[in-house]
């Protein structure tokens, strides 16, 4: 990084709130009825104003999912969730066919506002496109023009259900199938909105491409859907973020995200998530049960995760890359931390299928109070996958005694060929470094953000400049409190 | 400027300091030697606030203010500052990055404005010349790999840049040659001030020769045994810690 890029990093000290995004909107809602049946699913569907064959494919997904238990292998502990105690719909009413920001509700840009995005003027110098969906629905859209221009199609993927039926049809489900997993499959039957990208062959995206997600509605699971598809030769940066107000009940996340790399094609994704992550008891907070995964479908294609994970009560996400591809490559970067009661399951898989394809890992994980940090990732080599390569780091820092850091690898190799490294350190905040801050004029909070940025470095580089400075802020309001 | 009285001191229950009296000036360079395991680190420990060192009788006052009920950080932003014997790193911080936050703390703690990143590096980049501390080095994460001497080089700089009103410096000649003690001891005796005083806490008297003190302490087992001007640094030179801690008795 540069030195000029460093210095925009900005000091956390200033930041006084715990979790400055607990607020909620005080919109009027339109919810599906309590509970999950097909009625639920025919319901989300019709008010999508969707095809046969999208409830047929919801549909399907539901039947299948009624037969599937959920997982419990990862390292986290929660009660029983009741599927037919929340709500799988919810958008603000009379909010269709917005045609420009100004005819947008007042109330919901004043939270974008709060959030700190740029939905303005200001996103022209930002170079951000922001698709903003605010709990089921997208209620703004912007730059659609200049993305036209590049043929880039960046639109909710309700929309793309309606205007792009073969290119939906054609990619949808065959990263991660609707029978994958148990939250991947109930989100495949009650996804209610989501992003959808195609880049054309050949084409650089002309600018970074951004969505936020925030669950408004209480007792409401948010089921976004998002569906990536990077033609030969092309290439796109995505960016989400994501947050949610304070309640003391807990709500259900399941997301699924799917990237399609053609030949020669690149796909970086960069996650920012701070869902609420309940206080400092373990109340409330969000479960975030999130599918990720991307398929390097084409010969020296790329596709690169970047995550920092700060947020939400339990975290259950393994964000992956199939390499199927000849020499393609998949990169995994992350940043997990974990505060007070939160818990996180997080980490990678790296399937490589195709010859001289090639992974990194890089993960640091922070866990302070009674937290719970697991980093589990699988790395496993085909029988053709000549000559596969992978390194992986995993790195974790304990801050005080009472949390835990666990790491989990699995390694799976049938090819001969393949060099497969790991390491892994797990160190403590030491009692000379934050001395030698404090003795400098550098308070606690400000010190312990100071040494867990300098620990995570490596990935937070990996991030796009607009969302380092957020996230390094972040880390420095989930650890506040840390070290007493 | 600092008046420490009858200071006794315990770490995990165990006295270290058993009654320290100690009085520094304004303008003032006064060195504290003795052997090891006296409680010179200790004292500058102390003075700095560092937790688990218990202050159970005696009093520390600084500037006519009562020292001890201050967290470290306050105590940095109104000017006290140690130089550290064993200087820490911090991956993935860079120098130039810390010097700025750690400014910037102080400034804030004093009511003052922040200084913008243009501002500090100039400000930096001035008083890293006059100490050979390189823009080099200045990018590197915060002591990791660097030598002996660059690390007390950057001790001194961060002194240069904070311009304290009470500096301690601790063993600051420890593992260093005589080349780098040398450029140590010109950038210390840089920062003598007519408002600033200094506490140069050393082992050996070789230091002494550079930075010449107004006045020279002994202390042993956690008292002060023996005090006077710079020519005390010889006769202990001459006759060792033992005979001086003896006739002392």
């Amino acid at each position: 990084m540069s030195s000029a890029a460093l210095e925009t990093k900005e000091t956390v000290a200033g930041l006084g709130e715990k979790y400055k995004y607990g607020f909620v909107t005080d919109i009027e809602m339109e919810r599906a009825p309590k509970g999950l049946s097909e009625d639920t699913v025919r319901y989300i569907s019709a008010k999508k104003g969707e095809p046969d064959w999208m409830l047929e494919w919801r549909l399907g997904a539901f039947r299948r999912w009624l037969s599937m238990k959920e997982p419990s292998w990862a390292r986290v502990h929660y009660p029983a969730i009741d599927y037919q105690n929340a709500y799988y719909y919810a958008a603000p009413k009379n909010t269709p066919l917005k045609q420009s920001l100004d005819e947008v509700d007042p109330k919901l840009l004043e939270t974008y506002k709060k959030l700190g995005i740029p939905l303005h003027e200001q996103m022209a110098l930002a170079g951000v496109a922001v698709d903003a969906v605010f709990d089921s629905v997208s209620v703004a859209t912007t730059f659609k023009e200049k993305l036209n221009e590049a043929g880039v199609i960046f639109c909710p993927i309700s929309e793309a259900i309606r205007d792009y039926p073969d290119l939906v049809k054609k990619y949808l489900g065959t990263v991660v199938p609707v029978t994958d997993n148990f939250f991947a499959t109930l989100n495949s039957a009650v996804f209610s909105d989501g992003t959808f990208v195609y880049v054309p062959k050949g084409v650089r995206c002309p600018m970074e491409l951004s969505t936020y997600f925030r669950i408004n509605a209480s007792e409401t699971g948010q089921f976004e859907r998002t569906l990536i598809v990077a033609d030969e030769g092309s290439y796109v940066s995505y960016l989400e973020g994501c947050t949610a107000p304070k309640r003391d009940e807990n709500q259900l996340h399941a997301a699924v995200v799917e990237l399609v790399a053609l030949d020669n094609a690149e796909i970086k994704y960069s996650t920012v998530q701070n869902w609420y992550p309940g206080d400092e008891n373990g109340l409330g907070g969000i479960y975030n049960f999130v599918t990720k995964r991307g398929d390097c479908r084409g010969v020296r294609s790329k596709i690169s995760w970047t995550q920092v994970e700060t947020g939400s009560a339990i975290t259950w996400k393994y964000p992956s890359c199939i390499l199927r591809g000849d020499e393609s490559v998949g990169e995994f970067y992350s940043i997990a931390i974990a505060n007070n009661y939160q818990q996180a399951d997080t980490g990678t898989k790296m399937i490589h299928l195709g010859k001289n394809t090639r992974s990194r890992i890089i993960s640091k994980g922070i866990s302070a109070g009674k937290a719970q940090n697991t980093y589990r990732g699988l790395v496993s080599v085909y029988g053709k996958a000549e000559n596969a390569r992978n390194f992986t780091q995993c790195d974790s820092l304990l801050i005080g005694g009472e949390c835990g850091a666990h790491t989990v690898p699995y390694i799976e190799s049938r090819n001969p060929s393949a060099r497969i490294e790991h390491e892994a350190t797990t160190s403590k905040i030491a009692e000379d470094q934050l001395f030698y801050c404090l003795q400098r004029g550098i308070g606690q909070e400000e010190a312990v953000a100071l040494i867990v940025n300098g620990f995570c470095k490596e990935v937070l580089q990996q991030l796009p400049m607009e969302f380092a400075v957020e996230a390094q802020k972040l880390v420095g309001i989930s650890l506040e409190g840390s070290v007493g | 400027m600092l008046d420490i009285k009858n200071l006794h001191v315990a770490v995990d229950g165990k006295e270290i300091l058993k009654g320290l009296s100690l009085k520094v000036e304004a303008g003032q360079v006064h060195a504290i030697m003795g052997p090891n395991g006296s409680g010179k680190s200790t004292l500058s420990y102390v003075l700095a606030g560092r937790a688990g060192y218990d202050i159970t009788e005696g009093s520390i006052s600084y500037n006519g203010e009562d020292l001890v009920p201050l967290p470290p950080e306050e105590r940095a932003a109104k000017g006290v500052f140690l130089a550290m014997q064993y200087p820490v790193e911090i991956p993935g911080v860079t120098t130039m990055m810390f010097l700025k936050s750690a400014l910037n703390a102080q400034r804030r703690s004093r009511g003052e404005s922040e200084m913008d990143a243009i501002g500090v590096l100039k400000t930096v980049r001035k008083k890293a010349a006059a100490l050979n501390v390189s823009e080099e080095m200045l990018k590197r994460a915060l002591n990791v790999g660097f030598s002996g001497g660059e690390k007390k080089r950057l001790e001194i700089l961060q002194m240069a840049l904070f311009e304290p009103k009470l500096a301690i410096l601790d063993e600051t000649d420890s593992g260093l040659d005589i080349d780098a003690l040398r450029l140590v001891a010109e950038g210390v005796n840089g920062l003598r001030a007519p408002e600033r005083a200094m506490l140069v806490i050393t082992h050996y008297q070789r230091l002494l020769d550079y930075i010449v003190p107004d006045r020279i302490h002994v202390l042993a087992k956690g008292r002060i045994v023996a005090e006077g001007g710079k020519e005390l640094a010889l006769e202990l030179e001459a006759k060792g810690y033992e005979q001086i801690v003896k006739d002392a008795a």
